[in-house]
């Protein structure tokens, strides 16, 4: 008997599928793993971790210079924006509702609609939508942006212990899919999901977000609440069994290793190829530990970590 | 496998003899599972039960030592696949690869700059670990004297790799005594020579699979095995192991493998430290940065990088910290006031946490800003800003005790602190705790401090 086989570890559960998109549009399905990350040898991964490419549907004027570089004039219009993003690899638009922001334009209800109609209607992947992290105007924008496209297979965020009803109520009444933040912690990680689930929303319509600690700035702990999530699904806890989602571009790119050129050791090395490197080495680590979606910033980084997932699905 | 005391005691002669200097052959057995005695303490143990215990107390993953010295590095005698389980305790070696096949200046010049590299992060300095020199293409004179060039420049320490035994000869031959570097490989035929060589020049030899593509399927690993006990068979006793895989996803499956058959299932013919070659299974020099990353958080021992930048050494520098920061103790700092530059009774009063990566992003932007400042670092048993506000350790009540206990109302004329902006909803509370201050909320991310203290005025 091969020496191998006596480590196999098979898995008594499995990750929820969920499936974004829909209604004529192209789909992307997510999580169903039957084993850790990549260890096809002893378990299925049905589905390749998908990269989401952040878009702003205001032009991002505080982003690091190297991002603002990379898009330069397509993220002045969201709907360009989001083709340049699926030209670049995006298998999912992530648009963040940022003028809906009160201390920002505060833009309303209708016109962050306005702008997710017009980007669905620009590409065919399917779309997450981030409200501007105000629960309050979240809720209201969110609620909007969901009535408004039912069917479409959205992904909505974010709900939060303290904020998570209307969202999932959203989600619910018209067929989208309810992302759930947790701050690093496998405990409220579950509960939040249970709480979600109770209000009738099945778990194959929840991503969750354990929180993203980007490299040297607390990777670790995310890191290794992932790894216990996932290795609590795969005993059987159908509540740590989501998929999980990763907000690696926001995290990656406002460390000063991504943003600063000058003032900082010359063993930092290049400004540029640093920043797409903390980038990609963030999301890579992080696909070890079990992610399912990463959403992410810089071309040359997406098109680095897609290589990446090619090559470790094989 | 560690064994507990009654398994050891199985072994012991019985006799209560008390010569360990224990009162009974129990006692012993008992301190000897704490690891708290040496088994060589007891005289009269048979030969049989000698071997039963040594081969028992060796650690599922043998520690190997490379090099000599300030820099040598140890790897191996990890005890948890993952590291939420415990911690891993030996940072993999990150080295970088010299070609004896390219010009020998430009080689020697990229010595001296990984020598130099030197980063400090979170209080801690960080730096690569020494040179693999390959020999491949190069005749074993040739290869002999460019090892000995390296070895001129650097104290670090070295893989040499060649498969000709006469070369690798000639290359050892050429290295002060006790050197040590570590012998690769012992590979299918030369197998037996490379043995001999490691063992009379006293280093770690490294023993790759047997099919030189590698796939991480079943057939390599026991290949591997069968090869690894040819070399101890015949006396080699730190070992570090290269299943052949190279690529993303194959190396993936075959250090898990190895990690958990030495782990689990105390298999050890595999029980020890690994070796990857991230730039043969990549690309280009960026996805090699990436594949390199995964062999640090999946199970590597040592990591041969084929290309230098700073920027991609900083990068696995403060990914292995990461990984292999113990998770049971986040690095802290002690805590209490901290002046920066001189402060006086008008300088501002920022607040912030015990946990180390807090403290040293913080400082180092209050120390950038040229703004004399307080920093009051609160204990807030070593989490950062959020989750020490979450778990209550870093909530208005410790730092407004944090205020008292380090008498800031004395060493200030103001009455303003500053909180960091993630937890700018305990201001209100934070007011009622400190009578007579004005809670200021500060910026949210360390890297606007410097433009906020600059704008900051004490009326």
């Amino acid at each position: 008997m091969p020496v191998i086989d006596s480590i196999i570890q098979a898995a008594t559960g499995k990750v929820a599928e969920v499936t974004l998109g829909g209604q004529g549009r192209r789909t992307v399905t997510v999580g169903g793993e039957a084993a850790l990350p990549f260890l096809t040898f002893e378990g299925q991964m049905p589905h390749r971790p998908v990269v989401a490419v952040d878009v702003e549907d205001r032009e991002p004027t505080t982003w690091a210079g190297t991002l603002r570089d990379a898009w330069g004039a397509a993220a002045k219009d969201p709907a360009t924006w989001a083709r340049a993003a699926v030209e670049a690899g995006a298998d999912a638009i992530a648009l963040t509702l940022a003028s809906t922001h009160p201390d920002r334009e505060n833009a309303s209800p209708e016109s962050a609609v306005e702008t997710v109609k017009q980007v669905l209607a620009a590409v065919d992947v399917p779309l997450i939508v981030y409200g501007p992290g105000v629960a309050a105007k979240d809720n209201e924008v969110l609620v909007a942006v969901a009535d408004a496209t039912q069917g479409a297979g959205l992904a909505l965020g974010v709900c939060e212990d303290k904020n998570y009803r209307t969202i999932v109520a959203a989600s619910l009444a018209n067929g989208h899919v309810a992302i759930a933040k947790t701050p690093i912690d496998l405990n409220l990680a579950k509960q939040l999901n249970i709480l979600i689930a109770d209000m009738g929303l099945p778990p194959d319509r929840i991503l969750m977000d354990p929180t993203t600690g980007a490299l040297g700035y607390g990777l670790e702990y995310t890191y290794s609440v992932m790894e216990r999530l996932r290795l609590a699904a795969l005993q059987g806890d159908r509540w740590c069994a989501m998929p999980m989602i990763c907000t690696v571009g926001y995290e990656a790119w406002r460390q000063k290793e991504s943003r600063v050129g000058e003032g900082v050791p010359a063993e930092w090395g290049d400004l540029a190829r640093r920043g797409i490197l903390w980038e990609a080495t963030t999301a890579s680590t992080l696909l070890q530990a079990g992610a399912d979606v990463l959403v992410m910033r810089h071309p040359q980084a997406i098109a680095l970590v897609r290589g990446a997932i090619d090559k470790l699905m094989g | 496998m560690a064994l507990t005391g009654l398994q050891i005691y199985k072994y012991l002669p019985k006799t209560n003899c008390k010569k360990c200097g224990y009162p009974t052959c129990l006692a012993f057995a008992m301190k000897l599972a704490q690891k708290g005695a040496e088994l060589s303490a007891c005289p009269d143990i048979s030969e049989e039960g000698k071997q039963a215990l040594d081969s028992a107390s060796r650690p599922p993953i043998q520690l190997v030592t490379i090099g000599a010295g300030a820099r040598k590095l140890s790897v191996g005698n990890e005890t948890v696949c993952f590291r939420h389980e415990k911690t891993f305790v030996h940072e993999p070696g990150i080295m970088v690869r010299l070609r004896a096949s390219d010009p020998k200046e430009e080689a020697l010049a990229l010595v001296d700059r990984v020598e130099r590299y030197c980063i400090e992060r979170v209080g801690m300095q960080l730096r690569l670990n020494g040179f693999a020199v390959d020999g491949t293409g190069a005749a074993p004179a040739a290869f002999a004297e460019f090892v000995a060039a390296v070895k001129a420049k650097t104290e670090s320490p070295l893989v040499l790799m060649s498969g000709d035994p006469a070369a690798m000869a000639a290359a050892l031959q050429k290295l002060p005594a006790g050197a040590t570097p570590l012998v690769y490989a012992a590979s299918a035929a030369a197998a037996p020579e490379m043995a001999k060589l490691a063992l009379k020049h006293k280093c770690p030899l490294a023993v790759r699979a047997p099919s030189a593509a590698g796939n991480g399927h079943a057939g390599s690993l026991d290949d591997l095995a069968a090869l690894v006990e040819q070399v101890t068979s015949a006396g080699v006793v730190e070992v570090v192991v290269d299943p052949g895989a190279r690529g993303f996803g194959d190396s993936l499956a075959a250090l898990t493998q190895i990690r958990r058959l030495a782990l689990r299932k105390n298999f050890r013919p595999l029980g020890y430290p690994t070796i990857t070659f991230p730039g043969e299974g990549a690309s280009s020099t960026e996805e090699e940065v990436l594949l390199a990353a995964e062999h640090v958080a999946k199970y590597s021992g040592v990591v041969v990088l084929d290309h230098f930048s700073p920027e991609a050494a900083y990068l696995l520098l403060t990914l292995r910290q990461n990984i292999y920061t113990d998770p049971q103790k986040p690095i802290q700092v002690t805590p209490g006031v901290y002046p920066v530059r001189e402060p006086g009774p008008q300088s501002p009063l920022l607040v912030t946490t015990n946990f180390s990566l807090t403290y040293f992003t913080v400082m180092g932007e209050v120390e950038g800003s040229g703004v004399p400042s307080w920093l009051l670092v609160v204990d807030s048993e070593g989490l950062s800003v959020l989750t020490g506000w979450a778990a209550g350790k870093f909530d208005a009540e410790k730092i407004a005790k944090a205020v008292k206990s380090n008498e800031m109302a004395d060493k200030l004329q103001h009455r303003k602190v500053v909180i960091p902006g993630l937890v700018a909803t305990i201001s209100g509370e934070l007011e009622d705790e400190l009578p007579g201050w004005q809670v200021l909320v500060g910026p949210r991310d360390a890297v606007d401090i410097s433009a906020y203290l600059k704008r900051w005025s004490a009326n």
